[in-house]
C-alpha cells in the first residue's frame, strides 16, 4: 500500500478483528458440522420454512425503510424543542429484547390493547394482531427506528454549502441531493433489516400465530433442541448464509457511491419550502406508533419495581459490565474495518447478521467446552459474541465517516508525513467522534438486551438481565419480570444515551 | 524482589485449595434452569443435601427440559455432571440412547397415578398437563368441547417447548389414529404458539386469551403465592396428559456413591416436601405433612394418561406432521 495517498495505517488490527469475525460466524458453523453425523437433507417442511422466512423478511426491509425514509426527512429538515430526545427515544425500541416488545405491542395492538379499546368504544370489531400481519409489525416496531437512523443519518450527511447552492440556483432539492443520496443510503438500510429478519426466531413464532410462521431459525432450534440433528443445524444455518450474501450482492450492485463529496460539515438548513404539516404529521405519526407500546412497557414495569429480588440488581451491574466491554470491543473492530475500507472488510463487516445465534452459540460452546468449564468463560464469550454481533451496525455507524475522512484528509495527512497513531489521535478520531459515540452506544445497548448465546454458558452466578427477567417469567414472577423489563429498557436506554452524548461532545446537534 | 514473595504465596494458596478439594467432593448437578433459581427448590435442595453429605453440591442450569438433554449430548461422555434433574419421559428414551445414564438403583415407595418401572431414571416429581383458564368463565369438559367451542387458546410449540409436546402427546394418546383431525378442530381455538411456556402464559395473564396451556398445579400458585383464588385447571373426560420429571445418574461420575446418596435424598422427605410449592408440581412422594393446604383446592383428573417413552419418541415425528399440517391451513 505504499502507494496509497492515506497514511499508513497498520493492516494487522483489521485481520486480527476478520480472523474474530470468520471464527465466531463460519468457524462455529464448521464446529456444528464437524460435530454432526449427516442424516438426511432438509425436508418439505424446511423449504417452507424458508420461503416464509425470506417472505418476511422481505416485507419488513421494505415497510420499514419506505415508512422511514419520510420520517427521516422530517426529521432532517425540522428543528423544535425535545427533538434529540425524540430521536434517542425512537430509537429504543431496537435495542429491547424481543419478549419484551412483544408485551408492549400486545398492551397496543392486543385483544384488550389500547387500540381494540378504542375500536370496540367507536362500534368497530376488533382486530387481530397474530398472523403475518402481526410479524410484520413487530418486525417494522424493531427496524424502523434502525431504518430512520440510518437514513437520517445520510440526510445530515449531505453538505450545507450543496443546499444553499441548489437554493440559490432554485434547482430541485430532490433530484440533486436527495434522490443520490438515498440511492446511497437505502440498499445497505434494507440488507441490514432484511438480514436481520432472515436471523429472527421468536417473534416470527409468537406473532405469527403458529407453525405457518415457522422460520429457519426455529427450525434450527428444532434440530439442536429436539432432535439433536447438529447436520440439519449446519445445513441450515449454510442455507440462511447463502440467503444473506445473496442480499449483499444484491444490496451491494445497486449501490451507488455518495457523489456529494465534502463541505465544512455543519448539519443542514434548508432553503426549499417544505410544508411543515406533512412533516409534522409524519414525525407524530412515528413517535405513536414506536412510543406507545414502550411507554406500555414503563407502566407494565412500574408497580413491581420495589418488590424486585435482590438479584436482579447483580444481573444488572453484569449486563452493564458485559455491555461496556462489548461496545469497547465492538468499536474497536468497526474502526480497524472501517479504516481499511474495501469489499472484505464490507462483507466481514455483515457477515454476523446473517449467522444463526443458535448455531454461534453452539459452535461456541463445541469449541470452548473440551478446554474450560463453560460456566466460567460464559461472560467473556458473551462480551466477544455480543460485539461481533453488533459489529455491522457499528461499522454501518461509522464506515461512511471513515471512508469521508481517508477522502477529505488522506492526502493532506499524507503530504504532512503523518503516520499510525498521530493520524489516528489528531485527525481520524476528532472527526469520527460523532458516529462512534452512536455505534458505541448502539453495541453497548444491543449487547445488554441480547439473550442469545448466555442462555447455553450461564450457570447460577453469571446470570445476565435479560435471563434473569426470563427466569422470573419462568417462575410464574410475572409482574417481577415486567419492572425487570423496565429496568433493562431504562439502562439500555441510559447507556445509549451516555455514549452518544459523549459522541456529540458540546457540538448543538 | 517480587518474585520471591508472590511464588510461595501462589504456591500456598493452590496447595490449600488442592488440600480443601481432596476433603470436600463437588457433586455437580445439571438441571433445568427455573430450578436453581431462588424461588426454584435448588436453594433448599442444595441447603439440605450438604448438612448431610459432607459434599459441595453445585448447580448448572441450562434451559428448558429439551436444553438440558441437548447440553448433555454436546458435552458427551466428557461431561462433568455427575447427576442429570429434570428430563420428562418424552425426552428419556433420546437420553437413554445417548449411553451415558447408569441405573439409579433406588427403591422408592412412589405416589405416581401409574406404575413406575424405569431402572434408569428416578421420578422426583410430575404433574398434569390442563389448560388453565378464569374461574367464572365458559369452561369445556373435553378437548373435543373445547374444539367445538370458541374459545380462544394460546399454546406452546411443540418444537421448542416441553409443555407444547405434552400437548402433542396428549391429544395422541387421548386420540390416536383420530388426532389429526382434533387439531384440525382446535386450530381456530389456537391464538398463537409461542416458542416457551413463559410467553404462552404471560400472554393468558395479559388478557390475550381465554385460557393457556400449563397444568393442573398453576392454579396453586395463583391460590398460595399470592392469594389469587381466579385462576383454575379445567378437568377433561378424555384423561390428561402426564409430565413425570426424572433424575438420572451419569455413568462416567467421579463419585457413584455420592450421586446415589443424592438420587435417593430426591425422594426424601427433605426435598420432598418443598417440591409443591418451588416447582409448583406433585411431589413424587407424598410428603410426611402431607400436600400444602391449598392443593385439595386442584382438580384431580379421574384418568391419567402416559405414553411409555419408546412409544413417546416412536410417535413424536409423526405427530408432529399431524399437528403441522392441522395448524398450517
Amino acid at each position: 500500500m505504499a502507494h496509497s495517498a492515506v497514511p499508513i495505517t497498520p493492516r494487522w488490527p483489521s485481520v486480527v478483528t476478520a480472523v474474530l469475525v470468520l471464527l465466531l460466524t463460519i468457524g462455529t458453523l464448521g464446529a456444528v458440522a464437524w460435530r454432526a453425523e449427516w442424516a438426511g437433507g432438509l425436508a418439505p417442511a424446511d423449504w417452507a420454512a424458508i420461503r416464509f422466512t425470506v417472505e418476511q423478511a422481505l416485507l419488513s426491509a421494505a415497510i420499514s425503510v419506505i415508512l422511514a425514509i419520510p420520517v427521516a426527512r422530517a426529521l432532517a429538515r425540522r428543528r423544535f424543542y425535545g427533538r434529540q430526545l425524540l430521536i434517542t427515544l425512537l430509537g429504543a425500541p431496537f435495542l429491547l429484547p424481543v419478549i419484551v416488545a412483544v408485551f408492549g405491542l400486545l398492551a397496543v395492538f392486543g385483544r384488550n390493547g389500547v387500540l381494540n379499546s378504542l375500536l370496540e368504544q367507536l362500534g368497530f370489531a376488533p382486530v387481530s394482531i397474530f398472523g403475518l400481519q402481526g410479524v410484520l409489525l413487530a418486525n417494522v416496531f424493531f427496524n424502523l427506528p434502525l431504518a430512520i437512523r440510518f437514513i437520517l443519518q445520510g440526510w445530515l450527511s449531505i453538505p450545507a454549502e450543496r443546499f444553499r447552492l441548489v437554493a440559490s440556483l432554485g434547482a430541485p432539492v430532490g433530484r440533486l441531493l436527495e434522490w443520490p443520496m438515498l440511492r446511497a443510503v437505502v440498499p445497505t438500510t434494507l440488507l441490514v433489516i432484511f438480514l436481520i429478519c432472515l436471523t429472527s426466531f421468536a417473534v416470527a413464532l409468537t406473532m405469527g400465530g403458529g407453525p405457518r410462521a415457522t422460520t429457519v431459525e426455529l427450525a434450527i432450534y428444532q434440530a439442536v433442541r429436539f432432535d439433536f440433528d447438529l447436520g440439519k443445524a449446519a445445513l441450515l444455518a449454510s442455507v440462511q448464509f447463502a440467503l444473506g450474501a445473496t442480499a449483499a450482492v444484491f444490496a451491494l450492485r445497486i449501490t451507488s457511491e455518495n457523489p456529494l463529496g465534502t463541505g465544512m460539515d455543519r448539519t443542514v438548513q434548508r432553503w426549499d419550502g417544505a410544508r411543515a404539516s406533512v412533516d409534522g404529521l409524519w414525525i407524530m405519526a412515528a413517535a405513536l406508533f414506536l412510543l406507545v407500546p414502550l411507554a406500555m412497557v414503563v407502566l407494565r414495569g412500574l408497580p413491581g419495581m420495589l418488590d424486585m429480588p435482590g438479584s436482579i440488581w447483580a444481573a444488572a451491574l453484569r449486563s452493564v459490565l458485559v455491555a461496556g466491554g462489548a461496545a469497547t470491543l465492538c468499536v474497536a473492530m468497526a474502526l480497524t474495518l472501517a479504516l481499511r475500507g474495501g469489499a472484505v472488510a464490507s462483507v466481514i463487516g455483515v457477515l454476523p447478521l446473517a449467522a444463526s445465534g443458535l448455531v454461534v452459540g453452539t459452535g461456541a460452546f463445541l469449541i470452548v467446552f473440551p478446554f474450560i468449564r463453560p460456566a466460567d468463560a460464559a461472560l467473556a464469550i458473551t462480551v466477544l459474541v455480543n460485539a461481533t454481533l453488533a459489529l455491522p451496525f457499528a461499522l454501518r455507524a461509522i464506515a461512511p465517516a471513515a471512508t469521508q475522512v481517508r477522502a477529505d484528509y488522506g492526502r493532506l495527512g499524507a503530504s504532512l508525513g503523518m503516520s499510525g497513531w498521530s493520524w489516528m489521535r489528531l485527525v481520524v478520531l476528532p472527526r469520527m467522534r460523532r458516529p462512534l459515540g452512536f455505534a458505541a452506544g448502539l453495541a453497548a445497548a444491543l449487547s445488554m438486551g441480547d439473550l442469545g448465546v448466555i442462555t447455553l454458558f450461564a450457570g447460577q452466578s453469571e446470570e445476565t438481565l435479560p435471563l434473569a427477567m426470563y427466569r422470573l417469567m419462568g417462575a410464574y414472577r410475572m409482574e417481577a419480570a415486567a419492572s425487570a423489563a423496565l429496568l433493562l429498557l431504562g439502562l439500555s436506554l441510559l447507556l445509549f444515551w451516555i455514549c452518544d452524548r459523549w459522541g456529540r461532545g458540546n457540538a448543538e446537534f | 524482589m517480587k518474585k520471591t514473595t508472590y511464588l510461595p504465596v501462589a504456591a500456598g494458596l493452590a496447595l490449600s485449595a488442592a488440600g480443601a478439594l481432596a476433603e470436600t467432593p463437588v457433586l455437580q448437578v445439571m438441571t433445568y434452569d427455573s430450578f436453581v433459581t431462588e424461588w426454584g427448590p435448588g436453594p433448599a435442595v442444595e441447603a439440605a443435601f450438604e448438612a448431610e453429605c459432607a459434599c459441595d453440591l453445585q448447580f448448572a442450569g441450562a434451559g428448558d427440559g429439551a436444553a438440558l438433554l441437548a447440553r448433555l449430548q454436546l458435552e458427551g461422555p466428557r461431561t462433568d455432571a455427575d447427576i442429570v434433574l429434570g428430563l420428562d419421559t418424552s425426552l428419556t428414551a433420546a437420553a437413554r440412547e445417548t449411553g451415558l445414564f447408569a441405573p439409579h438403583g433406588v427403591v422408592a415407595d412412589l405416589d405416581l397415578p401409574i406404575a413406575w418401572t424405569d431402572a434408569d431414571f428416578l421420578p422426583f416429581d410430575w404433574g398434569y398437563f390442563a389448560f388453565v383458564g378464569n374461574k367464572g368463565a365458559a369452561a369445556p369438559t373435553s378437548l373435543q368441547a373445547l374444539a367445538d367451542s370458541d374459545i380462544r387458546i394460546v399454546i406452546q410449540d411443540p418444537r421448542s417447548s416441553t409443555p407444547g409436546l405434552g400437548l402433542l402427546m396428549w391429544v395422541k394418546a387421548a386420540y390416536g389414529d383420530e388426532a389429526a383431525a382434533l387439531w384440525a378442530d382446535l386450530a381456530d381455538n389456537i391464538v398463537t404458539v409461542t416458542p416457551g411456556w413463559s410467553e404462552a402464559y404471560g400472554m393468558f395473564l395479559e388478557g390475550e386469551a381465554d385460557a393457556v396451556l400449563s397444568y393442573t398445579t398453576s392454579p396453586a400458585y395463583h391460590l398460595i403465592a399470592e392469594e389469587d383464588d381466579s385462576k383454575v385447571a379445567w378437568a377433561f373426560d378424555e384423561g390428561h396428559y402426564m409430565q413425570v420429571e426424572v433424575a438420572g445418574k451419569v455413568a462416567s461420575t467421579d463419585h457413584p456413591e455420592l450421586a446415589d446418596q443424592f438420587l435417593a435424598f430426591m425422594v426424601s422427605n427433605a426435598v420432598q416436601s418443598v417440591i409443591p410449592t418451588t416447582n409448583w408440581m406433585y411431589p413424587a412422594v407424598i410428603p410426611e405433612g402431607g400436600l400444602p393446604a391449598g392443593f385439595e383446592t386442584l382438580v384431580a383428573p379421574d384418568r391419567a394418561l402416559l405414553l411409555s417413552s419408546q412409544d413417546a419418541a416412536a410417535l413424536r415425528e409423526g405427530a408432529l406432521d399431524e399437528w403441522r399440517t392441522a395448524l398450517s391451513r
